[in-house]
């Protein structure tokens, strides 16, 4: 299901790029981190390694775990919708600082 | 706070059901409640209906509860739990066909979104799925 507004803010594609410095790469507990962030947006939110050739859909935590992205690698992310931008910045944010536990 | 689909786990096993309990804990978080139940009443391997519906009592939630099953018994006795459950309960209920510990955490995931029970269910899914 596709809802995207068609207010000229709402239409804009934000996008990130975020090294992941974890040491064993996108594995099960960062793959929930990153997943539980993307639900608590609105916004539409895909990542890939860099070059990759299939965009993933950041809540679905079956398909980060499975993206299987390795340690230094690069993340794109990009994002749609309302709080598409605020989304964008707290994923890299996220995947910046490595995952800190955070009280939820 | 948004009320989460709580989650259920059943194993044979009680050291199983109780380390994919904690493994979801540590993992997703405590937002979403979890309860297992494992053994039978001897202290045994095996399911047993009224710990389950104990279980499914403790993790209960107005969205429903998923239950993740192993074995054979697992899912036939849970079912059974199910249908033991009031009406206006049982159809709040389901039981996932999925791998129990990846199961239980992808759907403990999906619930602290706020999920409805059939994302939840559908999303645990997903593995069996291919």
């Amino acid at each position: 299901m596709t809802t995207l507004e068609t207010s000229e803010a709402d239409g804009q594609i934000f996008t990130g790029n975020v090294q992941l410095v974890h040491a064993v790469g996108m594995h099960a507990r960062p793959a929930v981190k990153l997943t539980k962030l993307a639900k608590k947006f609105q916004a539409q939110i895909f990542v890939r390694v860099t070059g990759a050739a299939e965009w993933i859909n950041a809540k679905s935590v079956a398909k980060i775990m499975a993206m299987r992205a390795a340690h230094g690698s690069m993340i794109e992310i990009k994002a749609s919708g309302s709080d598409a931008e605020a989304a964008v910045v707290a994923l890299v944010d996220l995947v910046a600082t490595d995952f800190p536990d955070r009280a939820s | 706070m948004n009320d989460t689909v709580g989650i259920v786990i059943v194993s044979h096993s009680k050291d199983i059901a109780k380390g994919t309990a904690d493994m979801v804990r540590q993992m997703v978080g405590n937002e979403v409640k979890v309860a297992f139940c494992g053994g039978n009443p001897d202290g045994g391997l095996g399911t047993d209906v009224p710990l389950i519906i104990d279980a499914i009592n403790s993790a209960w939630s107005s969205k429903g509860v998923a239950i993740l099953v192993d074995l054979g018994g697992a899912e036939t006795n849970s079912e059974m739990a199910v249908e033991m459950l009031e009406a206006e309960r049982r159809d709040l209920v389901v039981v996932c066909n999925a791998p129990i510990v990846e199961g239980a955490v992808m759907a403990a995931t999906e619930a602290a979104g706020g999920s409805s029970l059939a994302q939840v269910k559908a999303v645990a899914e997903e593995l069996s799925g291919g």
